[in-house]
């Protein structure tokens, strides 16, 4: 059990349909996305996912020929500590780890918000030591 | 019509041609007594000044590429002191080195010459203003433009490139009656012209226009003169000779070579001569530079020569409009680009892969130029903050080497077309029409 998450960046060129062709390909290796985040730059569209089966689903989309990486990210517990993320930042900031982005999840009474840092391993020792609940890998 | 010079404008081709080949002879022998690099090439070519006695034998003469410049940077092929080097002029270069070029007093004198024959060849004279739009510094067009028109009497007013509103204004309150620019500018400053509501046609007395810098075709300079009113006139030089040199008469039908300051060769892809009025590639030799000799120089552009009478009654052979390059040089804005400048920052850099492309569009005659480059694997983040930061090094770093902006692309690996043989990473879409 880790408080590491390994979260797929997929990358698309920004032109129509690919988001959609990316879905249809998601959906047909079995993909199951737990909560996900759409970026996108001049230059091309990256969808952050959180999925049930990171690895397996990694190696079958990865056949389908998509672009896609293994990024960690942490994941914090919003509903039972009032000021969670505050606090998360904040001992982030202190501890000069740097967060390069987030995007909150909730479903039904779960609130989680994900945050990529650049140290996700300090980080988690740092936030954890705040007390502050994290999601582990094998929750997803 | 005036002529600046008439005995030698007006010289029959017979006595042109002799007094070529008397310089030829004279430049190669000073040259092979002066320049370790030429007496070298000569001796490789086994080829001695005494064996030159005709235009053929000449043809034995090694050529100069532009990679001899690169590889004698930065002064290497001077021939003489800088003691009598009275200015230095510096070009872009292939890759990365850049070209410099001294003149001697006599040099700046004979470009001047040329260009003040030029001016006077389509009626400019004492009685007129020149704004001079092109840039001051470093570049040839400015200062050899300025020169130019100041030694036929001319009033110059050496406003450089830039700043179009006030360039529309000074038109406007000074009696400006030409102007020098690149086609581009031109364009740019016709469209300003109609943003400010100023009719040039009406507002101001400009009715002449020097262009030249960069490429543009027969229909794009009817476009403008319609537009505008401005009769334009083509320029051609490169800093290799001294830099703008050649003008259009008033029959703006080809370029007046000066047959007594150049000699120029259209050569076929087997380097042997093309027949008179055919298109080849362009060969220069320059018959009275001191400081930097060119000798049978290949510039790399193609284009022919016209010899048959010019109505204006110059007798001196024209260059047509240059139709393409020998190599992949490509002129953006003005700027000499080549794509192995931009493989060598691409190659510097380790988180882009060899994969690029290089798109060239023309919106209202203003050039842009995309590059596109694929990220390694490795590199390929998530993260838009370090995405930004690439792109923004990448431009920095090719706006250093091609000393003009380029819009960067970074692109996911595999993306950009792969080539089986022989690459292809240019489209050129700009348009001339
Ligand atoms: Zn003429």
């Amino acid at each position: 059990m880790s408080n590491i998450i390994k979260q797929l960046s997929i990358f698309v060129n920004n032109e129509p349909g690919r988001l959609a062709h990316i879905s249809s390909v998601l959906k047909e290796c079995g993909v199951n996305m737990r909560a996900f985040n759409l970026a996108e730059s001049t230059e091309f569209g990256i969808l952050r996912a959180i999925v049930d089966d990171p690895d397996n689903s990694y190696d079958l989309l990865r056949q389908k020929g998509i672009i896609v990486k293994k990024t960690d990210v942490i994941g914090v517990y919003l509903q039972d500590t009032p000021g969670a993320l505050f606090q998360a930042a904040d001992v982030l900031g202190k501890a000069n780890i740097n967060i390069e982005y987030g995007y909150a999840y909730s479903y039904k009474d779960k609130a989680i918000f994900f945050i990529r840092v650049d140290d996700p391993e300090k980080a988690v020792d740092v936030i954890s030591k705040q007390g502050i609940k994290m999601v582990s890998d094998s929750e997803i | 019509m005036a002529f600046w010079n008439e005995e030698i404008e007006t010289m029959p081709r017979e006595e042109l041609e002799k007094m070529q080949l008397r310089l030829l002879k004279e430049k190669v022998t000073e040259m092979y007594g002066k320049s370790a690099f030429f007496r070298k090439r000569m001796d490789e070519a086994g080829v001695k000044p005494e064996d030159i006695n005709s235009f053929e034998d000449f043809r034995r003469v090694p050529f100069m590429k532009k990679i001899d410049l690169r590889d004698n940077y930065p002064d290497k092929l001077f021939v003489v002191p800088y003691d009598d080097i009275v200015r230095i002029h510096v070009s872009s270069g292939t890759t990365g080195k850049p070209t410099v070029v001294g003149y001697t007093k006599k040099d700046l004198d004979n470009w001047t010459e040329a260009l003040a024959r030029g001016m006077t060849s389509f009626g400019l004279s004492k009685k007129d203003m020149v704004q001079n739009m092109h840039g001051y510094g470093l570049f040839t067009g400015g200062l050899g433009v300025h020169y130019g028109a100041e030694r036929i009497g001319a009033t110059v007013l050496p406003i450089s490139t830039g700043n179009t509103n006030r360039q529309i204004q000074l038109m406007q309150d000074l009696p400006v009656t030409a102007l020098a620019g690149t086609p581009s500018y031109y364009f740019h400053i016709a469209d300003v012209c109609d943003q400010m509501g100023v009719d040039i046609r009406k507002d101001t007395k400009v009715r002449k226009g020097i262009a030249g810098g960069e490429p543009w075709s027969e229909s794009m300079r009817k476009k403008l003169e319609d537009r505008t009113g401005i009769k334009t006139y083509n320029c051609y030089g490169a800093s290799e000779f001294y830099g703008p040199m050649f003008l259009e008469c008033e029959e703006q039908n080809g370029l007046h070579l000066w047959a007594d300051l150049a000699y120029v060769e259209i050569l076929d892809e087997n380097d042997q001569p093309c027949k008179e009025g055919e298109r080849g590639a362009i060969v220069i030799t320059m018959l009275q530079k001191e400081a930097f000799p060119l000798i049978r120089y290949r510039i790399g552009d193609i284009s022919a020569i016209d010899w048959t009478p010019c109505k204006c009654g110059r007798t001196h052979p024209r260059l047509m409009r240059i139709s393409g390059r020998t190599d992949d040089m490509l002129v953006v804005r003005g700027v000499n680009v080549f794509p192995s400048q931009i493989e060598s920052v691409i190659g510097e850099i380790p988180w882009l892969s060899p994969f690029y492309h290089l798109t060239l569009t023309n919106a209202n005659y203003m050039d842009s130029m995309l590059v596109e480059v694929e990220l390694t694997e490795e590199s390929l983040t998530d993260d838009m903050v370090k995405l930004n930061k690439m792109s923004a090094e990448l431009s920095r770093r090719l706006k250093d080497v091609l000393n003009i902006k380029a819009d960067v692309k970074l692109c996911l690996p595999g993306t950009l077309p792969r080539f089986e043989g022989k690459a292809n990473h240019v489209t050129d879409n700009r348009n001339y029409d």
